[in-house]
């Protein structure tokens, strides 16, 4: 089995360019995946996602670029011929055939003989916890078993590496994240290479050792999930993994990355943040600031203030919506329980964060 | 006039017996006027004139003339059935894999052959295929022969011909099927190692055949009781059962012997749905995803 140990499970893409049409549909992203690791490929729908996963897979003929896998170039070569798992968002299981069937059949492909392949397709139904469902047909299964059913079938013939295209799109909430724990678990079990399309953050971020931030074909930013959370590289990262609020204003004098400026804000006053970016003198600026960063105090007449407007309670958490003094609307979260400040809407406070939490780009 | 919408054209609704019954009769009238009835007649007279007997039934297979052409019938009925299914194929899957000009250009290929005459289709065919038609000037002038091919009147040219105008029996179905099938069954198996081949055998081909057996199914029927194509590009030797029936009308005036043949392909017609039904019900369990 291609376990962590080996280089089997390893996959490179180098330069990859693919375009539709006028469009760059996937431009220029490199980027590594070492064996036994899970990585998410996150974006919304037309950042490049599933074209490069199409691509490792053998759907797609890049335009440019290679893709590697176990070190052997394999970017011309026939999807059948590639040895990888896949499984796909619907329509996976074939329909004609018994969910033994479907598991058993890519070993039939592989000339594995009957016994064979009917005892392993057991054993890979029972490691996805379908053990009785064997001479079921696929319609007669629920959403979430024939994802299984589709994994196992995926997982039967140990390939080095397991594509997965938005598996868990079509299940309700609910299943959606005890699959993903579950499938978390199986990929650690048997220490099989995952690639994992998906336009969800929180999946992505649960799931995942590393995350490749895709949009509008480019690699935005390639990091372990605290990574791209904490310290967000590019604005679009920022906005588009976890919530965030903007505060756009300008720069009095040029920065280099990661130093601490002061960020004149458009409506007036002044924002401490650091640059997460080389930031030009005079240009605009957005201040990224996560809604739980920012601590509301009761207002005692220095600092910023501002106006709470609303405040939706949701049990574990208050959130709520203020306006800042230049008119700035912003979200802060309050966590439950821990004895700090709830202001009613329509009082007033003082805002206060650690200037490393706020992180300015260009804008 | 309009004081309420009328209720039959409320959509989702089910109708009672009686409704059903009156919205259905002006069809079953003309269906029981110009179809059952002449039909019901023919046989009465097959077995009842000049007296009850099976006497006119007993004749049809006695005789090897007839007898010959039951035979050829049913053989010709399959052969066309088998070419229409070859020709067919591919035309329905690259209908199924196109969109825009050349999904209209395809279907308009498909469907207006549909929408003329037989009869001018079939003159067509013997334009192409007589002692100095379009083929044999073809085949002079290539060298492949001396002298012209005798290609009409043979059973070639009558399968060839009748495949031709059968074909969009075929093609449609075929196509509405293969529609059926999303691409990723046929992606899901060729990640899981089938070649393109066993990806055809293994999965497109069992999810398409409800539609291929309907095709043949149709082409088969028609193809039975053809009587055109055959009676014109066909000579003595070609002779159908369709032809035989006419024959027996027309020129020997043989009423009851003409309604035991009828109801022989009777017989035949309705063994064949039969068996074609079974075999598309054992698919039927498939279901959907």
């Amino acid at each position: 089995m291609g376990g962590p140990d080996g280089m089997q499970g390893r996959v490179a893409v180098q330069g990859l360019v693919k375009r539709f049409g006028p469009v760059n549909a996937v431009d220029h992203v490199s980027l590594e995946v070492s064996s036994g690791e899970f990585l998410a490929l996150l974006g919304p729908s037309g950042s490049g996602k599933t074209t490069i996963l199409m691509a490792i897979a053998g759907f797609e003929y890049p335009d440019e670029g290679r893709i590697l896998i176990g070190g052997e170039e394999v970017t011309w070569a026939p999807p059948n011929r590639r040895n990888l798992g896949m499984v796909f968002q619907r329509y996976t299981l074939f329909p004609h055939m018994s969910v033994l069937e479907n598991i058993a059949f890519p070993l039939k492909m592989r000339g594995v003989g009957r016994a064979e392949r009917e005892e392993r397709a057991r054993a890979a139904l029972a490691t996805v916890r379908l053990g009785q469902m064997g001479g079921r047909k696929p319609a007669q299964l629920s959403g979430g078993q024939q994802q299984r059913v589709a994994i196992a079938r995926a997982i039967v013939y140990r390939p080095r590496v397991l594509l997965m295209d938005e598996p868990l799109s079509a299940l309700d909430k609910n299943l959606r994240e005890e699959m993903q724990i579950e499938i978390k678990h199986l990929q650690r079990e048997i220490g099989i290479t995952v690639i994992f399309v998906t336009h969800d953050q929180t999946e992505a971020l649960t799931m995942a050792d590393r995350v490749a931030v895709l949009d509008h074909g480019r690699l935005q930013q390639l990091g372990a999930p605290r990574e791209l959370y904490e310290a967000p590289e590019t604005v679009f990262v920022a906005g588009f993994v976890g919530e965030t609020n903007f505060c756009e204003g300008r720069l009095a004098r040029p920065a280099a990355r990661g130093e601490a400026v002061m960020v004149a804000l458009d409506g007036g006053g002044t924002m401490p943040a650091i640059a997460a970016q080389a930031l030009p003198a005079g240009g605009r600026i957005k201040v990224a600031l996560r809604p739980e960063r920012l601590r509301v105090l009761p207002a005692d007449g220095e600092g910023g203030t501002a106006r709470v407007t609303e405040a939706i309670y949701a049990g574990n958490a208050t959130t709520l919506m203020l306006e800042g003094q230049g008119g700035q609307r912003l979200r802060a979260r309050v966590p439950a329980g821990a004895g700090l400040h709830e202001p009613r809407p329509g009082e007033a406070v003082r805002l206060s964060w650690q200037p490393a939490d706020a992180r300015a780009f260009p804008a | 006039m309009s004081r309420r919408p009328s209720r039959f054209l409320l959509g989702g609704r089910r109708y009672s017996p009686a409704a059903s019954l009156l919205l259905a009769a002006p069809f079953l009238l003309l269906v029981a006027v110009i179809f059952i009835l002449p039909l019901a007649t023919l046989l009465h007279e097959s077995l009842f004139v000049p007296a009850p007997t099976t006497a006119h039934y007993a004749r049809a297979f006695a005789e090897p003339v007839y007898l010959r052409v039951m035979l050829r019938t049913l053989r010709i009925a399959a052969l066309v059935t088998a070419l229409a299914l070859l020709l067919a194929w591919p035309v329905a899957w690259a209908m199924s894999r196109s969109r825009g000009l050349g999904l209209a250009l395809l279907g308009a290929a498909v469907l207006l052959p549909l929408w003329t005459s037989v009869l001018v289709r079939t003159y067509a065919w013997m334009v192409l295929l007589q002692r100095n038609g379009v083929v044999n000037q073809l085949l002079l002038q290539a060298g492949l022969a001396d002298a012209p091919v005798r290609l009409l009147y043979t059973e070639g040219a009558v399968v060839l011909a009748m495949a031709h105008v059968l074909l969009p029996f075929m093609v449609l179905p075929i196509y509405s099927a293969l529609k059926g099938i999303p691409e990723e069954y046929s992606r899901a198996a060729r990640m899981l190692g089938a070649s393109a081949w066993s990806t055809f055998r293994e999965v497109t081909w069992p999810l398409a055949l409800p539609g291929v057996t309907s095709g043949c199914l149709m082409v088969f029927l028609l193809a039975l009781g053809f009587f055109v194509t055959p009676a014109l590009i066909g000579g003595p030797q070609q002779m159908m059962i369709a032809t035989l029936v006419s024959q027996q009308v027309r020129e020997m005036l043989d009423w009851p012997f003409a309604g035991a043949l009828v109801g022989i392909l009777l017989v035949f017609v309705l063994a064949v749905t039969i068996a074609f039904k079974r075999a598309v019900r054992l698919d039927r369990f498939v279901g959907s995803a």
